[in-house]
């Protein structure tokens, strides 16, 4: 405890200016020594993806060579640089705090940005789950909004999804390439990244269109009875693609253009984020949660219920719906099974373990659900043991999540720390 | 005289049980209006069909001439009906300005993309809103409480929540249900010093049920007595207090021996 706490006071004086910097000089490491010396000196392969998670599970003969290239690569140039550069990077942060709060929180995305450009850049595996990973951000934001701000247990999530992918693969398929299924394309296929944010807000729309089926019965029955609803919605639409033969029924749809590369899934994330995030701190958005907390109250303060919920509905399907096509256009390949209980399960995980009624919470959530399933892959079955493990002492110990019912304050976020000095007034 | 609020023969079932018969109300601009009775008298259930909870089997009501029966809840509250709950009907993970500024929802017209991108519309009517709320909450007392969640305020704060909340839906009768149930001598003289303060202040008319008999005649212009949803005596407190159906409802026949 008191080490930890040690720790934070030392560190305590580093602007979010400070950390870029710190993991900026990590990644440089990696990226220019990484695999010339470090790996090879330590005795590893190659380049340990998963800051060495996998290859430790694999062979714990590796684990003091994984160990030592995170401490080398990650944990010393990150702490040091952190530190050492707060006599800089504060004056940097003060300047940036005297701009406009969306000006200073463009920069420093940008910055966060390039830097995990450059740290995913290393190999195709860690693109692969950076994109992924922030997809289920997207995703995992969504629900939060059904499920966390509005309080329903809402089962149709990866229904919505399915519905958002199938209906952007097959408008950028009918579109932008010569299908087997759909024939010549329609338009000429360098259009297709200009036009890919049309077909996923179509996708978007489609899926929100279909959210009404379970919009509509929340009006009249909550708790189990819509759980019970919102699940025979995710069957149906399971069962339904699955006995479409036109695209491709149980066999699934592959061929999608990739017109997903990181920056486009990168720049969906923070719309999503940055529109849900206005959204829910609305009085608009708020009414979600009077809704949730007592619904005859919020019916006499104004609020009009029905238009909350079916919002609430809409709008989370809506993003669902634009998660599911840009998951399609990350794997060029889908099919109905990714929609069903699996995928349920996940999305519930991430939600509930980052916490209800918190953007925060669900972004934690998606990246260390996303982060964990990947590293403990090695493990197979004993995953699916762990993982689920880790989920029961979150619920035992922070019933609502990691991080509930906070929201982002990017105002304290990204200020300058100063040193706070005991007993010296300035 | 005009009335505010007027209710006409209003009759309501629930299933085969009578529970309001044939009642009428007539509430002045500027009225405090009294309604006591027994318990399970259907006090409650008259608020609620007058709110729009329910819908009334017969009769009419009319605010300020305009029939607003079969209107939703919603829609009536925004024309001009506030209400506090029996049993307190906060929102329990909201903190205190919140819960004021939830209560402006129908005085905002930003529309729903204002929301998503938080247009220039939205920032300027959200910020009225705020500095309304905290104006709200310094006439209630409960300035001091605004960031903190409403489950951890005194019991007394909360009712002065509730009823902030609904002045902030700009009502032109507020509708008080119980509100000093529950409450210590201390709190109860406040609370009625908040209601004549609101009373003068917002230019409305209030139509409250009590028990205490002590807060009704003191506040109340004029009383209506309720018993198994009929009502046996109105008029100005003294008269009602001296009633002696009224007093037979409350304490029982008199032994005459």
């Amino acid at each position: 405890m008191g080490i930890a706490k040690k720790f934070r006071q030392i560190f305590s004086t580093v602007p979010m200016l400070g950390w870029f910097l710190g993991i900026l000089t990590a990644v440089l490491i990696e990226y220019y020594w990484g695999y010339d010396y470090i790996s090879y000196y330590l005795g590893l392969p190659k380049i340990p993806v998963l800051f060495g998670a996998l290859i430790m599970l694999k062979e714990p003969m590796m684990i003091p060579g994984a160990l030592a290239y995170d401490l080398v690569v990650y944990v010393i140039p990150v702490l040091l640089v952190a530190k050492l550069s707060s006599v800089f990077t504060n004056p940097g942060a003060a300047v940036l705090e005297k701009l406009p709060l969306w000006l200073s929180a463009v920069i420093h995305l940008v910055c966060f940005y390039a830097i995990l450009h450059l740290w995913a850049g290393i190999n195709d595996y860690r693109v692969l789950v950076v994109k992924l990973t922030l997809v289920s951000i997207i995703l995992t934001v969504s629900v939060n909004v059904i499920n966390g701000y509005q309080g329903e247990f809402s089962c149709s999530h990866p229904g919505f999804m399915a519905l958002g992918a199938y209906v952007s693969s097959i408008l950028t398929l009918m579109l932008f390439t010569n299908d087997k299924i759909f024939g010549t394309a329609l338009l000429p296929p360098a259009l297709g990244p200009y036009l890919f944010p049309v077909v996923l807000v179509a996708g978007g729309a489609a899926a929100a269109i279909g959210s009404l089926a379970v919009a509509i019965p929340s009006f009249r029955t909550r708790g189990d009875y819509l759980a019970i609803i919102s699940l025979a919605f995710m069957f149906i639409v399971k069962s339904a693609i699955e006995n479409l033969n036109i695209i491709g029924g149980a066999r699934g749809m592959g061929g999608q253009p990739d017109f997903a590369p990181l920056p486009v899934i990168f720049f969906w994330t923070l719309l999503c984020i940055w529109v849900i995030h206005n959204f829910v701190n609305s009085i608009l958005g708020k009414a979600l949660n009077t809704v949730r907390d007592d619904e005859a109250a919020a019916e006499s303060m104004t609020v009009k219920t029905r238009k909350t919920k079916m919002t609430a509905f809409m709008f989370g399907a809506f993003w669902a719906g634009i998660a599911g096509g840009l998951f399609a256009h990350v794997l060029t390949y889908i099919n109905p099974g990714m929609f069903s209980i699996n995928r349920l399960a996940e999305i519930l995980a991430m939600v509930y373990f980052g916490g209800l009624n918190s953007i925060v919470g669900s972004i934690v959530g998606a990246v260390s659900i996303n982060v964990l399933g990947e590293a403990l892959r090695p493990l197979e079955l004993f995953k699916w043991i762990i993982i689920p493990l880790i989920l029961i002492f979150v619920m035992i110990f922070r019933p609502y999540g990691l991080i509930s019912f906070t929201e982002i304050n990017a105002k304290k976020l990204l200020e300058a720390k100063h040193k706070r000095q005991q007993g010296v007034s300035p | 005289m005009t009335a505010l609020l007027r209710v006409k023969n209003m009759t309501h079932f629930f299933g085969g049980l009578r529970a309001v018969h044939n009642y009428n109300l007539n509430i002045a601009p500027r009225q405090i209006f009294g309604l006591i009775g027994p318990n399970g008298a259907g006090k409650t259930t008259i608020f609620n069909l007058i709110t729009g909870v329910y819908t009334p089997t017969e009769g009419e009501i009319l605010l300020e001439n305009k029939n607003i029966k079969g209107l939703e809840t919603n829609e009536i509250a925004a024309m001009g009906l506030g209400r506090t709950f029996q049993n307190l009907a906060l929102w329990r993970h909201m903190n205190v300005v919140d819960h004021i500024r939830m209560a402006h929802y129908s005085q905002l017209d930003y529309g729903l993309f204002g929301a998503f991108f938080n247009s220039r519309a939205c920032r300027d009517q959200e910020n009225q809103v705020r500095e309304n709320a905290h104006r709200l909450m310094e006439l209630f007392d409960i300035g001091q409480y605004a960031d903190h969640l409403v489950t951890s305020l005194p019991y007394g704060a909360q009712r002065r929540v509730e009823m902030a909340r609904a002045m902030a839906t700009k009502p032109k009768v507020l509708f008080l249900d119980e509100p000093t149930a529950g409450m210590t001598p201390d709190e109860l003289v406040k609370m009625i010093r908040i209601i004549r303060q609101v009373h003068q202040d917002f230019n409305v008319a209030i139509f409250l049920i009590e028990h205490r008999m002590k807060f009704v005649m003191e506040l109340c212009e004029s009383i209506q007595t309720l018993v198994f949803g009929e009502i046996i005596a109105e008029g100005p407190p003294e008269e009602i207090q001296n009633n002696p159906q009224v007093i037979e409802a409350y304490l029982g026949k008199e032994d005459m021996t």
